[in-house]
């Protein structure tokens, strides 16, 4: 009985999947199921202990997983690019490892920001359901309880940061991006003080981001009435191959294309980025400012050099235009900003645009030098993000710039060591920031895109000014009386601090080994 | 016999509602209902062009998306309801702190 039906119905193949290449994004994800049974089945007592061990243990894991893939003979013996796993949906190649780890790294130190609990219990809401100024909310306050969920809704939105530059089929890009945005969307609302604030930022987010995942999923969708697939070599083949001028596919590149930068926060889908970074608790901002950049610029690049990259052509002017738009807006922007959040949030947008000039290039150089970029700045905005924690007063964390008044009489190793982040963002020589923007704009050049280099280095000098101006704000105007205090960092914020500033330096001065990295992760460009 | 080019055209028209809507209003919920508006027209279109090209992948991305946009509901009402509590109010205008 069983034989007829076996010999009339058709066999399904079973699906070959890759677990040991799939293995860093598995152990994340799995750890983070691991945290919701934390969550579910531990006394609150042990929580917190047990999370840090899941996290981190699992982050650094992941991370070692990531070398050895990277050099296993078995994806890249005999001169191959790496391999397409799980039936064509996640692409492994060096690239993607270089980004993945990248990732991790930075996770693991926001990670670390995140844990801190030597100024308050914890940066995070005691009880986010409570409504601000309640009776309830006071109570959990009393009690000294936070939200320990954070562990799990962090790991779970890095899975999905690790799985969106990986992507190498639309409909996986786009179920990545909701996994890496639905957890972020809920962190960013969860601080401890401000509440209000925190609230609006996550409303803002979530609505502007599921506004743009429509925008990336119709792209997707006008691609897939293009070429009959969503995988992304198809898409390039189909393309390729395509004579007369078709409305679907270039409709596609650029709904894709706003869902896809405006992840980035590049002009004119900045918006959500200055309220955001400002109103999330300031671990989460150090986390996306690291981690989702990073992540979503893999994903940039890998869509533009795999699935168009032979209509370079088509979308390099529309990348021309925002990349000159993000630099400026970015820039010009930042010199009104009173609130040091807001100006980081400005600051990154403005990276963002020097990093678009890399990827304009489209070249091994383009995404080299952009992959430097995002390793540097990354560990930079970490590092400057983590010192924004110390500095605190009565009502937390002290945001506004006019407090910062005379913080480097009082305090000049932390002024100092913030002073040297701001320098690294505006590109002086012998920081990390100088080393990228050096790299991206040699690529652009040789991509043949000069203007938009000059545009750049305008762009850097204007905003030089609003650094400087915090600097001198530290260094040389008069305390204000009842101004913050520099709270003295525990292990964690020490070791992240530590990490981004020893990053910074080294890669502004030595940056000969991670150049090398990136250049031969770069070489093969992307496995199609 | 209507043919699944005009679905598409259709998905097109819904998804510009949607859009419009997500500008025009001012309440938090009609906005994320308009978002879930562009959602479907994006499944009309996936479906369409499923047909067109009798594919079935289509319809499967279809599936894909709903159960994200199910996730999305979770996740957004959560956010707006705390707000609406703090604030006896779901508009968009009123959560003006954050600006400039």
């Amino acid at each position: 009985m069983t034989g007829s039906l076996a010999a009339i119905a058709p066999t399904i193949p079973a699906p070959q999947i890759q677990y040991g290449q799939l293995s860093p994004m598995l152990l994340v994800f799995g750890a983070a199921i691991a945290g919701v049974l934390v969550e579910a089945f531990s006394p609150r007592p042990l929580r917190r202990t047990l999370h840090l061990a899941i996290t981190l243990g699992s982050l650094a894991g992941a991370f070692i997983l990531t070398v050895f893939l990277a050099g296993s003979s078995s994806l890249f013996g005999g001169g191959r690019a790496g391999n397409v796993a799980a039936v064509g949906a996640v692409a492994i190649d060096r690239p993607t490892l270089f980004i993945q780890g990248t990732i991790l790294v930075l996770a693991f130190i926001s990670v670390l920001l995140i844990a801190e609990s030597s100024h308050e219990v914890s940066a995070f809401a005691a009880q986010a359901a409570a409504v601000p100024g309640s009776a309830e909310e006071r109570e959990g306050l009393l009690a000294g309880i936070s939200h320990t969920e954070v562990y799990p809704l962090t790991l779970f939105a890095i899975g999905g940061m690790l799985l969106f530059p990986a992507a190498n089929d639309l409909l996986t890009m786009f179920v990545a991006l909701e996994v890496l945005s639905l957890p972020l969307y809920l962190l960013c609302g969860l601080a401890r003080r401000r509440r209000l604030l925190s609230q609006e930022a996550a409303m803002k987010y979530f609505l502007l981001g599921s506004f743009s995942s429509a925008f990336f999923l119709f792209g997707v969708a006008m691609l897939y009435g293009f070429s009959d697939s969503v995988s992304l070599s198809k898409i390039a083949i189909a393309a390729g191959g395509n004579t007369q001028s078709s409305v679907l596919l270039y409709a596609g590149i650029a709904l894709l294309g706003v869902g896809l930068l405006f992840k980035i926060g590049a002009v004119p889908f900045q918006a959500w980025k200055p309220d955001v970074y400002q109103g999330a608790p300031t671990p989460v901002t150090a986390l996306m400012a690291s981690c989702t950049l990073v992540s979503a610029f893999g994903a940039v690049l890998r869509v533009f050099y795999v699935a168009f990259g032979q209509l370079t052509w088509d979308w390099r002017p529309m990348m021309w235009g925002i990349a000159i738009l993000t630099m400026l807006g970015g820039s010009i922007i930042a010199i009104t900003q009173t609130d040091v959040k807001r100006l980081l949030a400005y600051s990154s947008i403005a990276q963002a645009g020097y990093i678009l000039t890399g990827v304009v290039a489209a070249s091994t150089a383009g995404l080299s030098s952009s992959m430097f970029y995002l390793a540097a700045y990354g560990l930079a905005a970490v590092g400057a993000f983590a010192v924004v924690t110390l500095i605190r007063d009565q009502s937390g964390e002290a945001g506004h710039l006019s407090r910062w008044a005379g913080l480097g009489k009082r305090s000049p190793l932390v002024a100092g060591i913030f002073a040297f982040f701001l320098i690294a963002f505006a590109g002086i020589p012998l920081t990390s920031g100088f080393t990228g923007k050096f790299a991206v704009f040699q690529a652009a050049i040789a991509g043949g895109a000069l203007p938009l280099v000059i545009v750049g280095v305008v762009s850097s000098a204007i905003l030089a000014f609003p650094y400087v101006r915090v600097i001198v704000l530290m260094f040389f105007s008069e305390p204000v009386l009842d101004g913050p205090a520099v709270v003295r960092p525990s292990a964690f914020t020490s070791v992240a601090v530590g990490i981004g500033l020893l990053a910074t330096l080294v890669l502004g001065v030595a940056p000969e080994p991670l150049l090398r990295l990136a250049h031969e992760a770069a070489a093969q460009l992307f496995v199609r | 016999m209507i043919s699944p080019a005009n679905y598409v055209a259709l998905a097109a028209i819904l998804f510009v509602i949607g859009g419009v809507g997500v500008l025009v209003r001012r309440n938090a919920l009609v906005v994320f209902m308009c978002i879930e508006l562009m959602l479907n027209a994006v499944n009309l279109a996936f479906i369409a062009f499923a047909r067109l090209h009798g594919d079935l992948n289509g319809q499967v991305i279809a599936f894909f998306v709903m159960v994200v946009a199910a996730a999305e509901v979770v996740v957004g009402l959560a956010i707006l309801t705390s707000i609406f509590r703090a604030r006896k109010s779901a508009s968009v205008d009123d959560a003006n702190l954050l600006k400039y």
